[in-house]
């Protein structure tokens, strides 16, 4: 590659191209603080100069993040470990993101109001300012193939080799964890609070964008080299986000979004023992869910149920709606689990329906009289531990924790839980045999694993974690109806949107179905104003991952490889370090 | 049939299996016994019914007549099982978890000689610890065995073909079994690879644990094994040592077809050659 000649798309000098970049990036902060429009009826205010306003924000942080990357491209002292791979895609992605969200911004204006008549001479400047530093980054030099296909790629490639970093203290690799999950609680809040569709759509372009520069400057890499030293430190960080959020709400309506996001969350991760490490398509798991949430309101004390004069105490419930859920996926698992890969998916799809139209029909006429049919189990009543009543706000050192703020936390350590379940089951005998099941079931047997066994372990466990984040869904929601427990529909949890999750965010990982499930749940929740259509642009998102990055947004490392067999190399740390050249042959079997 | 040059306990002893695919009958009652410490060789024209054998044998197909019994006791037609009484093999085309590092390829061979289950994993008490130490230590040996230790955390997709291969003869050994199964240990290796296999398979009969191999191989075959097999259409043919069967005609007309039975004598070859040779210089003269 070294003798390819460089050329850039846009012919400029060099110095003038990287200097368009820079003055581009500060203009577009600028602009930020001008009035794009002249009326508040856009929302987000952005009509006063000098206080930037919704939307605005966005840019403002694209055109520093821009600037940024540009001063580090010019070797500013300080900057340098921003972009560790020496490439200009930092500055490419980070440019199209400024623009991108500035663009997205004025085309709204426009189209919501009704014409370009009313975009101030601010909102101009932005469009102007935000267009200087993609001039700028396509006008740097690239590699210069034959294919404008390849030249283009050039722009936003990873290099493969990056120089090894510098060893960093432990204090100091513990304060950038620190300080990224300090990043990623701020951003992740910010996303939750986002008040109207535009300024999620904003914050998604931006938070793409300026994540995938991050990837391609090297930095996720280094990152993930510092979490790996730092494992358990990592994980504490991550809880102690997660606790830190109902404290940075001041309305309980996103620590409802947030708890069912956990819920979600949870159960994705559940499904992903079944489907990320033993390999098994379950296209009917939102059942188990259901089954813990029956369990826990039947038992809840409702006088809607059935057994209305019994009321466990939440523990109690709790292990009751597993239990249940894990006799369920045994009577499912037993029969279906001697079948493999599509059959195995055709009639856990089945026995997910049959779940929901047996308990939409139990309702006393059509068969026996247990869970009241379509109308449910209404009036869940909350929970109450030692005289902490979770259905009341609280406050705690100063902050008021609403109701759903409760339940968030509840789930948290629900989560934490299963999260513990999950990394301990995988790194053990039974989970290296689910993972040997999943790459080839007769060598695994051949080794001496009991496929069937091993299988049913996974999807009984996998079902009790379901189970037990229905027991919290039932009183989160207080009441539970037929109507979710679906196959498909537009709101999660419904198996094909937790199935999507895992794939999405990254199956076998842990970060993968949690971070999927949140992007699955806060779309359709932000995205009302697409309405019916929300489904079809859901649909080609997803489609449009799987094939640009099949193996999900976190990666698990074995299946990365997998999908990518050309020019990656598995050489571990240590020969990196070494700079010593590991032999890599491509096995040829 | 030859007899054994000496006489020990049977490891593994296969009693008219017979297998059946519908009308095909792949195997025909073949009697077969494996000593404690030897390297048998099984071999027989492509098509013949080797792999059917072995798959009899490890259990993956249940065979439709006769039993095979390792050590004395019948042998479940449960892979799994089969594994866990003491017969490891390989396969013919490498069968490897390719997405898992060596090490943990090495590991899931350890399975059936360990116990936690999931209870026990969730809880990490001291046994776990010691347990998990215990397999990987164990499987460490095995890869210093086979010359692979300094590649313990590579993906098993990345090792070259030679080391997949031998990756696959660790696995197996992992188990810790009384007799191997290696099927087809040199496809497509060079010659200085087979010469290590050669020696690799040595080592482990050196172990204690007997070896069964189909191969193609043949310089393979009788340089290695104490006793050679030949299946030919599903039977036995020939059974003995290296000498007897490299001598025996019929598996010679296995391997490049039968002599015509009409095959004309040397005399009458003769007499043809010069009849023929008579006609063509009459036509000469004629002409």
């Amino acid at each position: 590659m070294t003798d390819t000649t460089t050329r850039a798309l846009i012919p400029l000098p060099l110095a003038a191209a990287r200097a368009l970049v820079l003055v581009g990036g500060i203009a577009t902060i600028v602009s930020a603080f001008l009035a794009w429009t002249w009326t508040s009826e856009f929302p987000g205010d952005l009509t006063i100069t000098g206080y930037p306003g919704g939307l605005q924000w966005l840019t403002l942080i694209a055109g520093v993040l821009v600037t940024v990357f540009a001063l580090s491209a010019y070797g500013v002292p300080g900057l340098g470990w921003l972009i560790p791979a020496r490439n200009n895609a930092p500055l490419v992605l980070t440019a199209i993101g400024a623009f991108g969200v500035t663009w997205y911004t004025i085309i709204s204006i426009a189209a919501e109001l009704g014409g370009l008549a009313n975009l101030e001479p601010g909102g101009w400047v932005a469009a102007i300012a935000s267009l200087l530093p993609v001039i700028g980054a396509f006008a740097l030099p690239e590699p210069h193939t034959e294919s404008t296909k390849d030249n283009l790629k050039a722009y936003i490639a990873k290099p493969e080799n990056i120089p090894a970093p510098a060893p960093l203290s432990p204090w100091l690799e513990r304060a950038v964890i620190t300080v990224a999950t300090i990043i990623g609680l701020a951003v992740f809040t910010y996303g939750i609070d986002t008040e109207y569709g535009e300024l999620f759509v904003g914050f998604l372009i931006v938070v793409v964008f300026a994540v995938w520069a991050l990837h391609t400057a090297g930095l996720m890499d280094r990152f993930s080299r510092i979490v790996a030293h730092n494992r358990s430190f990592t994980l504490a960080m991550g809880f102690a986000a997660a606790i830190a959020f109902p404290f940075t709400q001041t309305d309980d309506h996103y620590a409802n979004i947030g708890v069912n996001i956990l819920i979600f969350g949870t159960v994705a991760l559940g499904l992903n023992i079944v489907v990320g490490l033993a390999g098994l398509l379950d296209l009917g798991y939102v059942a188990f869910l259901g089954v813990g949430a029956y369990t826990a309101a039947l038992v809840s004390g409702s006088e809607f149920s059935r057994f209305s004069g019994v009321h466990f105490p939440f523990w109690a419930a709790a292990l009751a709606g597993a239990a249940a859920s894990l006799i369920f996926g045994v009577l499912i698992g037993a029969p279906t689990l001697r079948l493999r890969g599509d059959y195995l998916a055709i009639v856990t799809l089945g026995f997910g329906e049959i779940f929901r139209i047996a308990v939409n029909n139990m309702d006393g006429e059509s068969g026996p009289d247990i869970t009241n049919g379509p109308n449910g189990i209404p009036s869940i009543p909350d929970l109450n531990f030692f005289g902490f009543n979770l259905g009341e706000a609280h406050d705690i050192a100063g902050f008021t924790i609403g109701r759903f703020a409760n339940y968030y936390l509840l789930m948290v350590l629900i989560m934490a839980l299963v999260v513990l379940v999950y990394t301990r089951a995988a790194d053990s005998r039974i989970g290296r045999s689910w993972i040997a099941i999943r790459e080839d079931e007769t060598a695994a047997t051949a080794m001496g694993i009991n496929g069937f066994r091993v299988k049913l372990i996974a999807f009984a466990l996998g079902a009790a974690l379901a189970g037990l984040a229905g027991t919290v869904s039932a009183h989160v929601t207080y009441s539970v109806v037929p109507t979710p427990y679906q196959f498909a529909g537009s709101t999660p949890p419904n198996s094909a949107f937790l199935l999507a999750a895992v794939v999405l965010g990254g199956m076998g990982t842990v970060a993968g179905p949690i971070l999927g499930a949140a992007l699955l749940y806060l779309l359709p929740e932000k995205l009302v104003f697409l309405q019916d259509k929300s489904l079809l642009a859901f649909g080609i998102a997803l489609i449009l991952l799987m094939r640009f990055r099949p193996e999900g947004i976190i990666a698990n490392r074995r299946r990365q490889l997998e999908f990518h067999e050309t020019g990656q190399l598995d050489v571990p740390d240590t020969t990196t370090l070494s700079g010593e050249p590991a032999a890599v042959t491509k096995a040829g079997a | 049939m030859s007899t054994m040059t000496t006489e020990t306990t049977p490891v593994l002893e296969a009693r008219n299996v017979t297998m059946r695919f519908g009308g095909l009958t792949a195997v025909r009652s073949v009697d077969f016994t494996v000593n404690a410490g030897e390297i048998v060789g099984l071999i027989g024209p492509n098509g013949a019914g080797k792999t059917t054998f072995f798959n009899c044998l490890t259990g993956l197909y249940v065979p439709t007549e006769g039993t095979v019994s390792y050590q004395g006791t019948v042998l479940p037609p449960k892979p799994h099982l089969v594994t866990k009484a003491g017969i490891a093999r390989t396969f013919q085309n490498i069968r490897l978890f390719a997405n898992m590092t060596v090490l943990e390829n090495v590991l899931v061979g350890r399975h059936t000689r360990t116990k936690e289950g999931l209870w026990s994993a969730l809880l990490r008490g001291p046994g776990f610890k010691k347990a998990e130490k215990a397999s990987e230590e164990r499987a460490m040996e095995l890869l210093e065995f086979i010359g692979l230790e300094a590649k313990r955390d590579h993906l098993a997709r990345n090792l070259p073909y030679g080391e997949q291969r031998k990756l696959e003869i660790a696995r197996a050994l992992a188990s810790e079994p009384g007799l191997l199964l290696l099927d087809e240990p040199t496809a497509g290796m060079n010659p200085q690879e087979t010469r290590a296999t050669e020696e690799l398979v040595f080592a482990i009969r050196d172990k204690g644990i007997a070896v069964l191999l189909i191969e193609h191989d043949m310089r393979f075959v009788f340089n290695l094994s104490d006793r050679v097999a030949v299946l030919v259409q599903g039977e036995k043919l020939v059974e003995g040592t290296s000498e007897v069967v490299q001598a025996d005609e019929r598996v010679i007309a296995a391997y490049l077809g039968e002599p015509f039975e009409g095959d004309p004598g040397a005399a009458e070859t003769a007499e043809v050659d010069a009849a023929e040779a008579g006609t063509t210089s009459t036509k000469g003269e004629a002409q």
